[in-house]
């Protein structure tokens, strides 16, 4: 794993940008351009990072940025690689560049799916990048396919009869492992090191790459801008999101969580999950515990494979 | 110079843009484009091109490939057609928007519901307003020699913005006509490689496809109305330097026999050579009939058609597409709309034919022309719409 002193200092993605205090995304791509460095390209979906990083005649980016639309990022990258391939075929060098595709949950989990898939498919090689602050917060935290079961969002509200989001996250890693690639991983902002290692592994891979990193959000999750590392730490510690890697056919549980908290202590510190406290819900939060383990109890048994 | 070889419109198309030394086709398939994907395919099965082909998954994905790729630096084409060109709607307003030179083969075709895989122009119609310069052709030559230069006038730094070369599906993408193919080298000369330059290169950080509020959006749409404005007169020069290797001239707008003619008819694509041919018969027989053919739909021709039709009496416009609820189909309603502030005395009608593919034979385009000659006796047109060949 990279130590702090083998980061460089250099920022590549800058200060001044419109995110929200607390934006754990933000910490991410902070964090993914220390690993990727400067001979990269970015192309970022519409959304938080999208909005938030560039308003036109300004730019958070001194690496070469691109936003075409929302569900297009992937295909977008593979365009990028096949330019490069291309022209290095007629030219007298080939340059091998660090092509990172950003893109949300929404952008990734739902309306980017297709292209994600088609490119992993296809193999270029370029990393997507997931930022996962689990829901649609650049248009006002709607739920999406990587919202989790119970959370309230302004289209799955915590109602009187509806105790949240019904639906359970999706499998992103599954899915992208499905496709044959040799890397995909999860990653948190609370384990800075092991991101940043993950990033320069899926960078050296040549194809595709996946990593989903959660990155919390404090409108969105309903906590204090403060809390943001420490709500990502709760995530990984209750083992609510677990830090693994899939690695040329090898499972890695990369952070090992022998005493974890109860999931409760995760859900308790935000707001978007108020509402199961109380009484009349109280069967969900066993619910998810129960998911939590079952999920957990399963990559312990892929890592023995 | 040249040989003439046996091709259907989308062999054509190939072979134009594998003529064209392109760096990068995403593509994704569909009836009647497909041959334009499989054959160029076959030229990078077999080592023909130095082309990256990205195998696409979608249309939406072709045209976001294409985009990422051309804004890298490199020359793209793609090809689509009917509910692909649909599916790509939102991504070809980017394409022209962000300044990419990107050259599409369209098999026109029409838009479901109901399916249908057969000939109208519904599906370019209905992005006409995506900012694209749109080129319609009459056959395989005309397809094949527009992809060529289609290039040379993307590229252009005056105009910088994407095109799409249109023919007929079936009637002419899938029908075998002469072509006469013009040598690599001459086409080579004509059209070099594109200058290598990394557009998008870590070595010199360029922030593109950033957020435009109110006080900035405004200004970079009329970027582009400017680019617009430019390319009757890159046409030209790209028209004239092609003229002088190929022997073949184009223009913006072709003609038959227009100068003296009393009665035009004018179309789009493939039902241009009917109107021709029954031009020439009604001709033989004394009437002084004529067609306007306009190569361009966008920039719309204005001045060039305005010249060819001042000296008629009546004028049919062909519309193989419908504009639901307008009071003309499209290239009516643009004629109309050109017409406004004309001193002209011309009767005009619009002719709505050829949907889904039915064909629009000899008999019909004669009966265009008589209709057009009857308003010319009479001096006034009664239906300003006729829907031709579709049953009651």
């Amino acid at each position: 794993m990279v130590a702090i002193k083998d980061l460089p200092v250099e920022e590549l993605y800058l200060p001044g940008h419109r995110l929200c205090p607390g934006c754990g995304p933000s910490i991410a791509i902070r964090m993914m351009m220390k690993a990727a460095e400067k001979n990269t390209i970015v192309t970022t979906a519409t959304g938080c990072m999208e909005v938030g990083t560039t308003l036109y005649p300004y730019t958070s980016w001194l690496v070469p940025w691109v936003h075409t639309a929302f569900e297009n990022t992937a295909a977008t990258a593979s365009g990028i690689e096949a330019a490069y391939k291309a022209m290095g075929r007629r030219s007298s060098e080939q340059r091998k560049i660090n092509i990172i595709a950003l893109g949300g949950d929404g952008g990734t989990f739902d309306i980017g799916i297709q292209a994600l898939s088609g490119a992993l498919e296809r193999g270029h090689d370029f990393l997507y990048l997931c930022y996962d602050n689990e829901a649609y917060m650049n248009t006002g935290i709607q739920r999406s396919g990587a919202t989790p079961h119970g959370a309230s969002t302004t289209t799955s509200w915590g109602g009187k009869k509806i105790p949240g989001k019904p639906e359970w996250k999706k499998d992103l890693i599954g899915i992208s492992i499905a496709h044959g690639i040799e890397f995909a991983a999860t990653a948190s902002i609370a384990y800075w090191n092991d991101f940043i290692t993950k990033v320069k592994k899926a960078l050296d891979v040549n194809g595709p790459a996946v990593i989903h990193i959660l990155a919390p959000c404090p409108r969105g999750w309903r906590y204090e801008d403060k809390d943001t590392l420490k709500i990502a730490r709760l995530a990984t510690q209750t083992r609510y999101f677990p830090i693994y890697e899939f690695n040329n056919g090898k499972y890695t549980l990369n952070i090992k969580v022998p005493n974890p908290l109860p999931v409760e202590e995760f859900l308790k510190a935000q707001g978007r999950f108020k509402h199961l406290f109380k009484p009349e819900y109280s069967n969900e939060i066993q619910e998810i515990q129960e998911f939590v383990n079952k999920n957990w109890d399963r990559l312990e048994k892929l890592t023995t494979l | 110079m040249g040989k003439i070889v046996g091709l259907n419109g989308d062999e054509a198309v190939a072979y134009a843009a594998k003529q064209s030394s392109v760096d990068v086709v995403a593509a994704y398939p569909i009836t009647p484009q497909t041959i334009m994907v499989e054959k160029f395919n076959e030229f990078v099965a077999d080592g023909d091109v130095h082309t990256e082909f990205v195998c696409v998954e979608s249309e939406h994905s072709a045209m976001s490939a294409s985009v990422g790729a051309s804004l890298t630096g490199a020359r793209v084409f793609t090809a689509s057609a009917s509910q692909g060109l649909a599916l790509m709607h939102e991504i070809l307003y980017l394409a022209s928007s962000m300044r990419c030179p990107i050259v599409m083969g369209i098999a026109n075709r029409a838009l479901s519901a109901p399916i249908n895989i057969f000939a109208d122009h519904s599906d370019m119609m209905g992005s006409r307003d995506c900012g694209w310069i749109q080129v319609y052709t009459e056959d395989a030559q005309e397809a094949y020699d527009w992809i060529i230069q289609a290039f040379k006038i993307a590229e252009d730094p005056d105009i910088l913005l994407p095109i799409t070369v249109n023919l007929d599906g079936f009637t002419i993408s899938h029908s075998t006509q002469d072509v006469n193919m013009l040598d690599d080298k001459d086409v080579k000369k004509f059209l070099p490689e594109k200058k290598i330059e990394y557009l998008l290169d870590p070595e010199k950080p360029m922030t593109v496809g950033a957020g435009n509020n109110p006080d900035y959006y405004y200004e970079l749409k009329m970027q582009q109305v400017e680019a617009m404005n430019k390319v009757p007169q890159v046409v030209k020069r790209v028209n004239d330097e092609f003229k002088n290797f190929s022997g073949r001239k184009y223009g913006i707008v072709d003609t038959y026999e227009i100068k003296d003619a009393e009665v035009g008819v004018m179309a789009l694509g493939s039902v241009t050579g009917t109107a021709i041919s029954i031009a020439e018969e009604m001709r033989m027989a004394g009437n002084k009939v004529g067609v306007i053919k306009p190569w361009f739909y966008r920039p719309f021709p204005s001045n060039e058609i305005l010249t060819s039709l001042k000296n008629l009496d009546v004028l049919a416009v062909i519309d193989r597409a419908i504009s639901f609820g307008a009071p003309f189909g499209p290239l009516c309603n643009d004629i109309m709309a050109l017409l406004q502030n004309e001193e002209i005395d011309l009767e005009v009608f619009n002719v709505i034919t050829g949907l889904g593919g039915r064909d629009i034979t000899p008999n019909m385009t004669r009966s265009i022309f008589e209709k057009a000659l009857e308003v010319q006796k009479e001096k006034k047109v009664k239906k300003p719409i006729i829907y031709l060949g579709v049953r009651s």
